[in-house]
């Protein structure tokens, strides 16, 4: 087994072991820091792809700036651990066949496209972080700046909503 | 013994790593250790105290009294508190601070020999993003002393906790501003090339090209340099920005509940910060390993000598009337060990040659270590609604300005 793919293996166990937790976890804190780590794991996975600077984007962005946020507001509130309710008939009759076909779905179109094993001899095309900006600011600058007026927008839904008591 | 050095040929990188990485780590825990004895002396000197001189010729080993101090003291856990992620806290803390060190370039040349046929370079890693490398780093330390204060169930270190993690996050975003103008000059994000972009003169000959004073690529970035000081300061929870730890209003803030090798994590993790900010503010603004005189001024090579060979004999001269006799030993020993190191650099050239780009950038990191020192002996807190104002309502709009300007005028060199 060649050294890539054993660290795609550790990292990619523990983005697994990290979004099981997050989702077994009974205290928000808990399933924050499982969060984190899910995160930091695929941080690791785009590494891997040579993709250093959406990996290093990934941390800053989402391991960084998001998921302080939410530590924020859950430390904010003081949130306790949650409550358990027995399963929704729902849930037990509709969600788990759902996920499970969901499952074979994914794993069944892996499979049929290039197989389950990663491509960890991929080409330079996104990895270069010079390839990757030419890419946004020239080929892509109108859906990147779109996004970028999309943002803007919820942004200022937000503080329209926080501002509202004053008036 | 072929068969250990067949093995060092092979795996020779992952070993002259883990060597690097060690030596690393015993030279940056021994210089935290002697910045706080450093700190506590120029604080002292500045409020015409004596500062530490009891343990020790001039306190020099007070820094190995605090350290057994900390490994002796009781460690106590108050109740109630959420134990992993408690212990999780000072771990956290310490280990991104420290590893935000292996991406820092120490000096331009490998050394002159190898290790099994592998070059030894004075850095751990250098990657091609090493400073976005830093700043994911930087976005992960808010961690620790936000899961310290929340973890240890009290309301003071949940405070400061608070207060931190809010802190960081606002001025986060001024420090990844300013550098922006140094990524646009220096056209990458490898440490090294930025340094290398610094070589050389502006101003016709007059200044050195570093970021901070240079027309070369585009416009001098004082703006920005000020910009990111201040914010790196926020950053790493020093005064005049040491909200989450103020102890008039929060007893000692995120780290109050801790004792003991825990609380000694945190405080080594925040001195370690400050290395890696005083060697990040010399490498994007100041030219890293770069001279500040012409490479034609060979004089100024011996530099280190002038400095170390007086250093030395003035220890001695000073370690000869010491009052002590362990200090009338000790004393001139050291200083005949520093006289010692610079008559060698003088005799050996090619040594002296190797160490000017660790010196300069040496130099520059000890300047930036005493500008944090002197701000706190000089400056006082600042009030939390003036820290957001100041973070929000004048560092992001600067350093946005100052990356329009810079871009503007490396479109205008690069069209020209």
């Amino acid at each position: 087994m060649s050294a890539p793919l054993i660290v795609f293996f550790v990292l990619a166990a523990l983005a697994i072991i990290g979004a099981l937790s997050l989702i077994l976890q009974k205290h928000p804190i808990h399933s924050a820091l499982s969060l984190i780590v899910v995160m930091v794991a695929l941080a690791g996975l785009y590494l891997l792809l040579g993709a250093e600077f959406v990996a290093a984007v990934q941390i800053i962005v989402y391991g960084g700036a998001i998921m302080v946020l939410f530590v924020f507001v859950i430390m904010l509130l003081n949130a306790g651990a949650e409550e358990r309710t027995n399963f929704s008939r729902l849930a037990k009759f509709g969600g788990l066949p759902l996920a499970l076909a969901l499952t074979g779905l994914l794993a069944a179109a892996m499979v049929h496209y290039g197989g389950a094993a990663p491509n960890t001899t991929s080409p330079d095309a996104l990895a270069n972080t010079s390839n990757l900006s030419n890419m946004l600011f020239y080929t892509f600058v109108y859906p990147f700046e779109l996004t970028s007026f999309l943002i803007l927008v919820a942004i200022m839904g937000a503080l329209v909503l926080a501002q509202r008591e004053k008036s | 013994m072929s068969a250990v050095t067949a093995f060092l040929t092979e795996y020779g990188f992952w070993v002259l790593t883990l060597i690097k990485i060690a030596l690393l780590l015993f030279i940056v825990l021994t210089v935290n250790a002697y910045l706080t004895w450093f700190e506590r002396k120029v604080v002292a000197l500045m409020q015409s105290r004596v500062g530490p001189h009891r343990v020790g010729p001039h306190g020099l080993l007070q820094p190995a009294a605090d350290g057994l101090k900390f490994l002796f003291k009781e460690d106590a856990m108050p109740g109630g508190v959420d134990k992993f992620v408690y212990l999780l806290a000072p771990f956290l803390a310490l280990t991104l601070s420290l590893a935000s060190l292996s991406v820092i370039p120490f000096g331009p040349k490998p050394l002159p020999f190898s290790f099994f046929g592998h070059q030894i370079d004075l850095w751990i890693t250098n990657p091609d993003i090493g400073l976005l490398v830093l700043f994911a780093i930087t976005a992960l330390g808010v961690y620790g002393v936000a899961l310290a204060g929340w973890a240890s169930n009290s309301k003071y270190p949940l405070l400061g906790g608070l207060r931190s993690s809010a802190q960081m996050v606002s001025y986060e975003l001024a420090m990844t501003m300013s550098v922006v103008g140094v990524l646009l000059m220096a056209n990458s994000f490898s440490l090294t090339q930025i340094i290398e972009a610094q070589s050389g003169r502006t101003l016709w000959g007059w200044l050195p090209a570093w970021n901070v004073a240079s027309f070369h690529g585009g416009f001098p970035q004082i703006v920005g340099f000020l910009c990111f000081f201040i914010a790196a300061i926020a950053e790493t929870n020093r005064v005049p920005f040491d909200l989450p730890e103020a102890e008039s209003e929060l007893v000692a803030g995120f780290h109050t509940e801790y004792s003991s090798f825990k609380f000694a994590m945190f405080f080594i993790a925040e001195y370690t910060s400050m290395i890696t900010v005083s060697a990040l503010c010399s490498i994007l603004f100041f030219g890293g390993w770069n001279s500040p005189f012409p490479a034609t001024w060979t004089i100024t090579y011996y530099l280190p000598s002038v400095i170390l060979i007086p250093f030395g004999l003035w220890v001695i001269y000073d370690g000869i009337k010491y009052e002590t006799i362990f200090g009338r030993i000790i004393l001139p020993g050291v200083g005949t060990a520093i006289a010692a190191i610079g008559a060698a650099l003088i005799v050996f050239p090619t040594v002296n040659e190797y160490i000017q780009g660790p010196f300069w950038l040496l130099s520059k990191i000890f300047f930036f270590l005493f500008f944090y020192v002197w701000a706190r002996g000089t400056l006082p807190r600042f009030r939390y609604d003036q820290l957001m104002n100041i973070g929000w309502k004048l560092l992001l709009p600067v350093s946005i300005a100052n990356v329009i300007v810079t871009a503007g005028f490396v479109l205008f060199r690069s069209n020209r």
